[in-house]
């Protein structure tokens, strides 16, 4: 009914307009260069099919494929087909060596149906070079082999199962454009995994068939390169069989020629297709320089539609002349457009810093360091808080609770205020190490304590947070949550914020009522930042959350991959987390947009720090890295030997860390 | 003679001046004007909005559309002052333009209040399972289909704020504009326009002052309905508490200048009045184009 009357009086409006003459409505118009570009590139899935199927040329009997059910030599049970190749089926199998647990494996089949012997002979002969080939290659990016046999008229290549989508496939389900950044950060993990091909020995590995649907982004979101059946190895000067996707290929693998340089425009067209949705094999050959990146997206920076440019040149000679200059090209161009997200990490030496002082507790050192008048204080799971020399590391004394210290300590007028698992929150003289007063909680403190107003507040184990006068230890109040209390409080607009884990995030006020609280999906043990108006704060649910802190709503959510025990960060309109994805995240403040990501080579779980225009983070991988704020470039990064969970601290040019491996790293900043 | 005039100019020391130390009672025409100048003071915080639409004088018809809801949530967090204010501005070189506007401002506003039904009318709600950003970015894709549905080919800007509190969340396309009026005559586009000229502009490709006079200014390249693709801006920023917000259409502001905009709000005796100040420096300078305002103050 509404959308009759709609309708007419669209129609009036139009039938009024065309009286009128359309010329006097001309004052406004949209363009939209995206549109006519979008409707073609819907039907490139359907090609791709058509150009797969021409494989199948020479072959009319038709494919038996194996049924899910069907178990080979005894091990792998066929659960579906995941693809259908050049020379057969990749079906998913379960390995059964493993009844315990799903361990899933790709096998790759190929059917030998050549009538003349010595083809047949061939096949298997390349059949067995990829295999052996793959087995002797080991990156990150390229799946692992782990058997390969034949039976009959087929052979069976079994390989690391890649749970993720081809880029084919993601270019098609994207809604608009793919991010630059993200392209980007594909496009330098392919130039790192082609200059690993590149430079085997004793002969390099040209891939050769680099497009799209050959590069599987796993749930990582890291690119695995598959379909190394043409993958060959390379004597130079030697003429290959002209192989490879055409459209991606450059002119002289159409001469037969396959180069290294070959592989890199490859890359350069499979980025070009990435950006665009542009596919190539649908377009005239070579005609990538007629249609610049930015003429059919627009969003993409002039810095790296140069780089795809050069990539794409006509004359090999005017490209780039190896994987890793091309690389650097992408990480110039990130770096000054800002994108940048990610370096790889082996492109600076991790020596090369040298502490300025360590020492060494005698258990893991879990938390955080705190500076006080030229000391550093520092808890350890030995028990023990530390005084330690700023300046030089020395030990000045120890304090010996009943539990492992985790927190943060805190000071004030002299004292120094820290949680332990023995349920106590000790005050120590900050000269002396000697006790000045003790609190009881029902159990383990590891919420480090937050000093306002005349009183320290922190959480426990026991569910509560807790309000105790920061002279006489005497309890003001305590406010019951429904779960353990890990999150350190953030004291700010006369309220008390700290998050528990049950997933709440409690503002309380100073006489101990609750002004708001708000629900995560997973524990909240990540310590709210008040920054401005609004609280940012992670949770075990993968999402940072900004939260008006006035009256709880929750005004946007940043999805990580994994949960987060992170406390946020913040360097003007910019929010700085980490997650047990392995990340380091910058995030607009106002809008959650991600302005770069790190990764690190395991879980984040200890908090950032900023100081001036750079962030500090430690990882479970062991190193404390210190990246550019703006373009998560990294500057450089420390090794312990343990995995880091503590916040760095950094005070006058130096940073402070604990890690795991027991020790305390000064640095300089 | 140079020590001589120094002298004749510098300040002459220990002699304090005394016309003005002593305080004079104020009469009637000062007190008046003090408590013109000053904004209503409330004890509680809440929002105070108003609004102006005109065809103008060279159109035949209103492809505008805009929508103004004010009101406070009340709950255990104190009165929450809660506004949603949309501008749309339909298209002219297209099709339906005033169904597109209408079906925009009826699409985000109907799903932003069904989000909110159950705070405002509801004894005990259930907590959002979206953020504010997230529902804001919903409702315009909801709207982007509706357009695409009823009035294939039309197109529409679209602002819209959603304030909550201290804090504004603004969703745009297109260019209408959000602003900011300070008090001391300051105005502060809180928006980007997606038109062609500002984004040569913003490329460095032609100056301000080429920008005004640029041929195709109304030239846009993103609007609601158009494309298959459509990014919003979506963001949150804190309302401009010592000032006005103000949401219009080109109408307004490619007609009447800033400094003229500012000097409206200032001397207004209300809100209405400035909304309607505002709608006839428009037409007295021509009247082009449709025309919509909406005002907003916070009071303390």
């Amino acid at each position: 009914m509404i959308r009759l009357r709609a309708c007419l009086r669209a129609n009036g409006a139009l039938n009024r307009r065309a009286a009128q003459g359309a010329c006097k409505d001309e004052s406004r118009s949209v363009v939209n260069p995206v549109f006519a570009q979008y409707n073609h590139g819907r039907s490139v899935s359907l090609e791709t099919q058509q150009i797969n199927s021409s494989f199948d040329e020479g072959n009319n009997a038709p494919r038996r494929q194996l049924q899910a059910g069907v178990t080979l030599t005894q091990r792998y049970l066929i659960q579906e087909v995941i693809g259908v190749g050049g020379m057969g089926s990749v079906y998913r199998a379960r390995d059964q060596h493993f009844p315990n647990v799903v361990k899933l494996v790709a096998v790759k089949e190929m059917i030998n149906v050549a009538p003349d012997p010595a083809v047949r002979q061939t096949i298997i002969q390349n059949f067995e070079r990829e295999a052996n080939l793959l087995a002797t290659l080991n990156h990150p990016s390229i799946p692992r082999i782990y058997d390969y046999f034949s039976q009959n008229d087929r052979s069976y290549l079994v390989l690391e199962f890649i749970h993720g989508k081809d880029l084919e496939t993601i270019i098609a389900e994207t809604d608009g454009f793919i991010a630059e950044e993200q392209a980007m950060l594909w496009g330098i993990q392919l130039c790192d995994v082609l200059q690993y091909l590149h430079s085997h020995k004793p002969d390099p590995i040209i891939f050769r068939d680099m497009k799209p649907s050959n590069v599987m982004i796993n749930n990582n979101n890291d690119v695995i390169l598959v379909d190394f059946g043409i993958a060959k190895k390379f004597q130079v000067g030697q003429k290959g069989t002209m192989i490879g996707t055409e459209g991606y290929s450059p002119p002289e693998q159409y001469r037969g020629e396959a180069t290294q340089l070959a592989d890199l425009y490859a890359l350069g067209a499979t980025l070009h297709h990435t950006l665009t949705r542009r596919d190539p094999r649908l377009e005239p050959p070579f005609s990538f320089n007629e249609r610049p990146v930015r003429r059919i997206n627009p969003a993409v920076s002039a810095e790296l539609e140069a780089v795809i440019n050069t990539a794409l040149q006509y004359n090999p000679e005017d490209r780039y002349p190896s994987a890793s200059e091309l690389k650097e090209a992408l990480f110039t161009a990130g770096r000054k457009t800002g994108m940048l997200s990610r370096m790889p990490t082996t492109s600076l030496p991790a020596s090369a810093i040298k502490p300025i002082w360590s020492f060494a507790c005698e258990d893991e050192i879990r938390g955080t360091p705190a500076f006080y008048q030229g000391s550093i204080y520092i808890g350890s799971y030995d028990n023990n808080l530390y005084a330690l020399n700023a300046a030089d590391g020395e030990f000045q004394w120890k304090y010996a609770t009943d539990g492992g210290v985790v927190s943060r300590p805190a000071a004030y007028e002299g004292n120094i205020y820290f949680g332990s698992e023995d349920r106590r929150l000790h005050v120590v003289s900050a000269r002396s190490g000697k006790v000045v007063w003790s609190y009881y909680a029902d159990d383990p403190i590891r919420s480090s304590p937050r000093i306002a107003e005349g009183h320290v507040f922190f959480g426990a184990d026991d569910q509560y947070l807790h309000a105790v006068n920061v002279t006489t230890g005497r309890l003001a109040w305590k406010f019951e949550t429904t779960g353990a209390v890990r999150s350190t409080p953030f004291v700010a607009h006369e309220l008390v914020y700290a998050g528990n884990e049950a997933g709440d995030l409690y503002a309380v006020d100073f006489r101990g009522d609750m002004k708001w609280r708000m629900n995560a999906k997973r524990a909240i043990t990540s310590s709210p930042l008040v920054h401005g108006p609004m609280i940012y704060i992670c949770s075990m649910d993968g999402t940072m959350y900004a939260i008006d802190a006035k009256n709880g709503w929750v005004v946007w959510r940043f999805r990580m991959g994994k949960g987060s025990i992170v406390s946020p960060a913040a360097l003007d309109n910019m929010i700085f987390t980490g997650s047990a994805d392995g990340f380091i995240y910058a995030v607009d403040a106002q809008n959650a947009r991600e302005l770069w990501r790190f990764r690190t080579e395991h879980q984040v779980s200890g908090s950032p720090a900023v100081s001036r225009d750079a962030v500090y983070c430690g990882s479970a991988d062991g190193h404390l890295y210190c990246l550019e704020a703006r373009t998560g470039r990294l500057r450089w990064k420390f090794a312990t030997q343990a995995a880091i969970t503590g916040a760095p601290l950094i005070y006058d040019d130096i940073v402070y860390i604990g890690s795991t491996d027991r020790r305390v790293y000064a640095l300089l900043a | 003679m140079i020590d001589f005039i120094r002298r004749l100019f510098s300040p002459k020391p220990n002699q304090p001046i005394v016309e003005n130390a002593t305080t004079a009672p104020l009469n009637e025409s000062q007190i008046q004007s003090i408590i013109s100048g000053a904004t209503p003071r409330f004890d509680l915080q809440q929002l105070v909005a108003a609004c102006g639409q005109s065809v103008g004088k060279q159109r035949e018809l209103n492809e505008d559309s805009l929508l103004a809801i004010t009101t406070t949530l009340a709950g255990n967090s104190g009165n929450t002052p809660f506004g949603l204010y949309i501008v749309a501005d339909g298209m002219g070189g297209h099709q339906f333009g005033e169904v597109a506007s209408n079906a925009a401002i009826r699409t985000v506003a109907g799903h932003v209040m069904r989000k909110f039904h159950p705070y405002l009318f509801n004894l005990k709600p259930e907590p959002l399972e979206e953020s504010l950003q997230e529902i804001v970015l919903a409702a315009v894709t909801e709207s982007q289909k509706v357009i695409q549905r009823e009035a294939p080919g039309s197109g529409t800007t679209l602002t819209a704020a959603l304030v909550l509190g201290q804090q504004m969340t603004i969703a745009h396309v297109g260019d209408s504009r959000a602003c900011a009026i300070y008090n001391d005559g300051r105005i502060e586009t809180l928006t980007r326009d997606h038109s062609l000229v500002k984004r040569l502009e913003e490329l460095g490709h032609i100056t301000p002052e080429e920008a005004s006079n640029y041929p195709h200014r109304n030239v846009l390249y993103r609007a609601l309905g158009q494309g298959e693709i459509l990014e919003p801006d979506v963001f949150t920023i804190p309302f401009p508490s010592s000032g006005t917000l103000m949401i219009c259409s080109d109408g307004l502001w490619g007609v009447v200048t800033e400094t003229d905009l500012a000097r409206i709000v200032r001397e207004a005796s209300s809100l209405p009045r400035a909304c309607q100040g505002m709608v006839t420096a428009a037409n007295t300078a021509g009247g082009p184009d449709n025309i919509s305002v909406v005002l907003v103050q916070m009071t303390v």
